[in-house]
């Protein structure tokens, strides 16, 4: 990338992660222009979840180097935001989707300080941006999937922070839902703001995105959207877990139920 | 009147019913992060931890809280470093360290010659019984506690609703969740004397989860926690008196009650409501 590392929102230089004594990630190098819309995508346990943790300073690399919003990791936290897996999340908590988005505030506010005004236009102007004003004081739970996502997008909103990461914003809900959170994230991301979001969703990441970064415990593919579709690329990241039909559709068989039939290839092993 | 009077004209009534009302409150506004975070049995284990503290407190003549907090913070503390270091699971931890800890303060309480009538106290709790200088600590150490919660209210509850978010928007959770483990032990110490050691885990979860049943909104949970708190530790103390039973226990009983009216009664979800509480779709 011609992109100077000094301007990048994310650089990571040479980077191993893992959790315990298991290595995850390694040698990973990665140059992230502030204003992309990058999406990583990889077959399950291949790091995606891992590589946004590093980066969002939850998980300490193990070596290499890590430089975010141009400082270390946990260094610019107050200008990042991160979305966990919906699955990670108690929506029977006893919250409204305004006293989630007004977290996002949180760490701008001083101890024992309540939230004031200039807080509280924040939460409402966060809620319009994602069309989820009228909903501000349901609890949680009440919401549907594409709500739901659209509420924590909302926090990082509110946050007013410059580099979003999103774990899996697109998993488990329809495609009109998936264009919703895609478009809003769009949005953001022609604001200046950085958004680096991992998904299963090989369409989405081509459609949806600008740049895709395929994963297989270290970057075996970087480039344009497209990409998520090339055959080849799927092969190294994805080997033996992949199913090509006709050519272009691809479909990932994590669970290995193949379907020997017809027009299908199976990728094998091409050095992942 | 007469019935809730009478008993106001003894010295030691009057500072019952202070004791009542703070272990009523600082248990129910600790509870209810404790309720939401799953730390029952942490509370549970805390609180049989600080037996071997009050033993030694009663041994070396201090008052009893230096002791219990002692031994209550630093099996929180324990706690918390190895579910953090090893692979075992967490419940496993602490069934490890909670009857370790409480067969060492039997150990040394069977130990003892001679009278251990007040020790015994500490056991089942009796909140009549409790001395003008030990009410004084404890209501300088459930005023730290508010206090501490007064500070951290929101950094707490966002650590707890999503501590991946929190941690990488800068909020420090693994030390607020030490912080939480601490004030969990300091409720404790507090509560010992009113409800004793093995009912303790009631005062912290009963009222908050009472409390759940009936609102989905934070503030509305604690408050309400505080009420069924405060409330069931005045009218379990008046049962205490007037039926001359361990407070420890009439104080639980109540707020067990309000628990089992509440469950069968109220209008979101009850169990007597025809209709169940169906998950929204995902």
């Amino acid at each position: 990338m011609s992109v100077a590392t000094a301007a990048a929102a994310v650089s990571l230089v040479d980077v191993a992660a893992g959790y315990h004594d298991r290595i995850a990630l390694e040698d990973v190098d990665l140059d992230v222009p502030p204003g992309s819309l990058l999406a990583i995508v990889g077959p399950n346990g291949a790091g995606k979840s891992t590589l946004l943790k590093v980066i969002a300073g939850l998980l300490p690399a193990w070596r290499g180097t890590v430089s975010v919003l141009g400082a270390a990791p946990g260094g610019a936290a107050r200008r990042i935001a991160y979305v966990p897996q919906a699955e990670l999340v108690d929506w029977h908590f006893p919250i409204t989707v305004s006293g989630v988005v007004m977290m996002g505030r949180y760490p701008r506010l001083r101890l024992g300080r309540r939230p004031g005004r200039a807080d509280r236009d924040a939460v409402r102007e966060a809620l319009v941006s994602v069309g989820m004003l009228e909903h501000a004081e349901r609890q949680i739970g009440e919401l549907s999937g594409g709500q739901r996502r659209r509420v924590f997008l909302a926090r990082a909103v509110a946050a007013e922070a410059d580099l979003f990461l999103l774990d899996e914003p697109v998993t488990g809900v329809d495609a009109t839902t998936q264009q919703e959170i895609m478009d809003i994230l769009a949005a953001n991301a022609a604001m200046g703001r950085t958004i680096i979001a991992t998904t299963h969703d090989l369409a989405c990441a081509a459609q949806c995105f600008q740049r895709v970064v395929a994963i297989h415990r270290t970057v075996v593919a970087d480039g344009p959207a497209e990409i998520a579709l090339d055959p080849e690329m799927l092969a190294r990241a994805y080997s033996g877990h992949l199913l090509l039909l006709d050519g272009t559709r691809a479909m990932l068989d994590d669970a290995h139920h193949h379907d020997e039939s017809g027009a299908e290839r199976h990728y094998h092993d091409g050095g992942g | 009147m007469e019935f809730l009077l009478e008993p106001l004209s003894y010295p030691f009534f009057v500072r019952a019913l202070v004791a009542a009302v703070l272990v009523g409150t600082v248990c129910s506004v600790v509870g209810t992060y404790v309720v939401l975070r799953g730390l029952a049995f942490i509370g549970d284990a805390i609180g049989h931890a600080a037996f071997p503290g009050v033993v030694i407190a009663f041994m070396l003549q201090v008052p009893f809280y230096l002791g219990a907090a002692v031994a209550a913070i630093s099996t929180a503390l324990a706690i918390g470093f190895v579910t953090r270091r090893t692979t075992l699971r967490p419940d496993t931890t602490i069934g490890v360290l909670f009857a370790g800890t409480f067969a060492l303060g039997i150990f040394l309480f069977s130990a003892i010659e001679g009278y251990v009538a007040d020790l015994f106290s500490f056991l089942v709790g009796n909140i009549l019984f409790i001395s003008f200088a030990d009410l004084v600590g404890l209501l300088i150490l459930g005023g730290l506690i508010l206090a501490a919660v007064a500070l951290l209210w929101k950094e707490l509850l966002y650590s707890t609703f999503d501590p991946l978010g929190a941690a990488a928007s800068g909020l420090p959770v693994a030390r607020l969740e030490y912080l939480l483990l601490i004030l969990v032990a300091l409720t404790i110490v507090v509560s010992v004397q009113a409800v004793g050691i093995i009912l303790v885990v009631a005062m912290l979860v009963t009222p908050a989860a009472t409390a759940q049943l009936l609102t989905a909104r934070f503030a509305r949970l604690m408050g309400l926690a505080v009420a069924f708190g405060v409330g069931g530790a005045v009218v379990g103390l008046y049962l205490s008196y007037w039926l001359d039973v361990a407070s420890g226990a009439s104080i639980v009983l109540v707020e067990t009650a309000l628990f089992v009216l509440v469950l069968a009664f109220n209008s979101r979800g009850g169990l007597l409501r025809r209709r169940p509480v169906v998950a929204t779709p995902a």
